[in-house]
């Protein structure tokens, strides 16, 4: 008979707790058996015999494949949930209401390049802006959400399929506002967690506290990539100054397409060599997304990006409130989609309903909360501040 | 033709005409833009590295290149003549494509010639060698003072490699063949 082998969970006076296979069996006179001892039990009513010893602080024991967690990451998921902590404090103090709108959704976000996961009848969220701006609508103020996303086939250092994301939102205030929100907010929470208002990237120390140095997307392509942009001209225009400045756009036929194959070349590598934290503002027309356009100047949005050490942390608008011009855009994303059999989502038309039925002047910002644990934590991918990464579910 | 979701370490692309390797590559992707590999490729010819961004959408040519490992036979004047250990076919290779590492070559080394477009442009020797020592002064005491602690050795392939002192006549020795460096002394049989 082959003795069954199994794991000291607890002790109780002379007996201990032990978890087998089989479940859990009580043993008589346990001896010097300590909780996390791999032991084995001879059979029915005989002593157990201790194959193994660990002292608490090497549990898991070595050679524990599935329960182990890499180094560090235990440090890491403690000062993570610190930092949450602070996050919460943060807008707790500025009177914002924490809510949770749902994450299966009938028409997820259109946008071209995000892919939704398919759930039950509808889909996933790829962000929770919709539900929240309807809640903006419905008569709410200032709220925050922090919730998973899950955007299919994005893996990477800064990516992962399923994310957390912090939205939040301010009904009759403008940019500005999100962006001294966003400026206080890290430095807050890096201050929780690192003593200091610093972050690092790659090796770097960053100082977080504001103000953060303010880019339009026009200064930093001219400065970096020597293509000038003004978000109204055609893509036959963009594709010329970007093969004349040396960056080949390749097969790149659209818009977005072309300016990304020059802002990815020249621009973020740009930004990742600035040590301070860039908020990188007025995208051309074309990537204007759900912002709106800003007053006295078409050509461009009112959007805002954060770079920190070169990572792309939070996506900001003075978001659009007229029906009709998001309509306009959701089709043409639809167009787009269909040109390039792409999924078709439908439109979300309780959304454009509560647009048409009034959105007070709002702006509102996603931010990614695994990059901002990245950047607190110093650590270089996404996969050492989550619990479990995309390959170790 | 290969999509980013292909690109892996180690894959074989046609850029520009020249075949390329992949070393390294990392998932980018801008706000609202399309996703972008970063990739490092390596020049298999000139072993060169140079980097790209390749958009999701965009097609890779796989480079016709091929990895056989083949046995080096002798020396033909400029030409070095190599076996497939299975099909027997033997090919030619310029010694000059191998460099320096030509006069470290015993017969029947197993190395690993890369062929592009079916002709031999590269060779790839085993990192180590082992070969006898068939020429060398005897090492003079005292001249370690003078920071001089190896002296030339000449092995029996016929090439030249700097040696510790203590190394004599029909001592095997290891040699680097990338850096054409002695590694140490190796107990004779």
């Amino acid at each position: 008979m082959s003795a069954i082998r199994g794991r000291v969970v607890a002790r109780d006076g002379d007996d201990a707790l032990v978890r087998t296979a089989r479940g859990d069996v009580r043993v008589k006179h346990a001896g010097a058996a300590q909780p996390g001892d791999l032991v084995e039990l001879e059979g029915a009513g005989l002593p157990l015999r201790r194959v193994r010893k660990y002292p608490r602080t090497e549990y898991p024991p070595r050679g524990s494949e599935v329960a182990r967690l890499p180094p560090s990451r235990r440090g890491n998921l403690a000062a993570r949930g610190r930092m949450m902590a602070a996050l919460r404090e943060f807008f707790a103090s500025r009177e914002f209401v924490e809510v949770d709108t749902p994450l299966v959704v009938p028409a997820p976000g259109l946008e071209v390049h995000l892919a939704a996961v398919p759930a039950g009848n509808g889909f996933l969220i790829t962000s929770p802006e919709y539900q929240m701006k309807r809640l903006l609508a419905g008569g709410m103020e200032r709220i925050y959400q922090v919730c998973k996303c899950f955007r299919a086939g994005e893996v990477g250092h800064h990516h992962q399929p399923e994310f957390t994301m912090l939205e939040w939102y301010r009904a009759w205030e403008d940019l500005d506002a999100i962006a001294r929100d966003t400026e206080q907010l890290v430095a807050h929470v890096a201050t929780a967690v690192n003593g200091r208002p610093q972050v690092t990237v790659h090796g770097k120390k960053i100082a977080v506290d504001g103000p953060w140095l303010r880019l339009t997307v026009a200064e930093a392509m001219y400065d970096h990539a020597k293509v000038a942009v003004r978000g109204d001209e055609s893509v036959a225009e963009l594709t010329e100054a970007v093969r004349a400045a040396g960056i080949d756009p390749g097969t790149a036929r659209h818009w977005d397409d072309v300016f990304f194959t020059a802002f990815v070349e020249r621009v973020e590598p740009a930004l990742a060599a600035i040590d301070r934290p860039v908020l990188l503002a007025d995208w051309p027309a074309p990537l204007a997304a759900l912002a709106r356009r800003k007053p006295g100047n078409p050509a461009v949005a009112e959007r805002f990006e954060a770079y920190v050490g070169g990572v792309e942390l939070a996506n900001a608008f003075g978001e659009l409130t007229d029906p009709l011009e998001q309509r306009a855009r959701f089709e043409d994303d639809l167009g787009v989609r269909r040109a390039r059999g792409l999924p078709q989502y439908p439109i979300d038309e309780r959304f454009l309903a509560a647009l048409g039925e009034g959105l007070p002047p709002s702006a509102g910002i996603a931010l990614g909360v695994d990059r901002l644990a990245m950047l607190v934590l110093g650590a270089r991918t996404i996969d050492e501040v989550v619990a479990f990464a995309a390959g170790e579910i | 033709m290969y999509d980013t979701s292909d690109i892996r370490k180690g894959l074989k692309v046609l850029l520009d005409g020249n075949p390329y390797t992949v070393v390294e590559f990392q998932f980018i992707k801008p706000g609202k833009g399309a996703a972008f590999t970063r990739t490092r490729f390596k020049n298999l010819l000139s072993g060169a590295v140079i980097e790209r961004n390749i958009r999701s959408g965009e097609k890779l040519e796989p480079a016709n290149v091929e990895e056989r490992t083949m046995q080096y036979l002798y020396k033909e004047a400029d030409d070095l003549v190599f076996m497939d250990d299975k099909s027997f076919e033997q090919v030619q290779v310029r010694a000059e494509m191998i460099g320096e590492a030509a006069d470290l070559m015993k017969d029947n080394l197993p190395c690993t010639v890369l062929f592009f477009n079916e002709r031999p442009v590269d060779v790839t020797l085993p990192t180590f060698v082992l070969l006898e020592v068939t020429a060398s002064e005897p090492g003079v005491a005292g001249n370690t003072a003078a920071g001089n602690v190896t002296k030339a050795a000449t092995v029996e392939t016929g090439g030249s490699v700097q040696v510790p002192l203590f190394i004599n006549i029909g001592d095997m020795i290891k040699i680097d063949t990338r850096t054409h460096e002695y590694v140490e002394r190796v107990n004779k049989k």
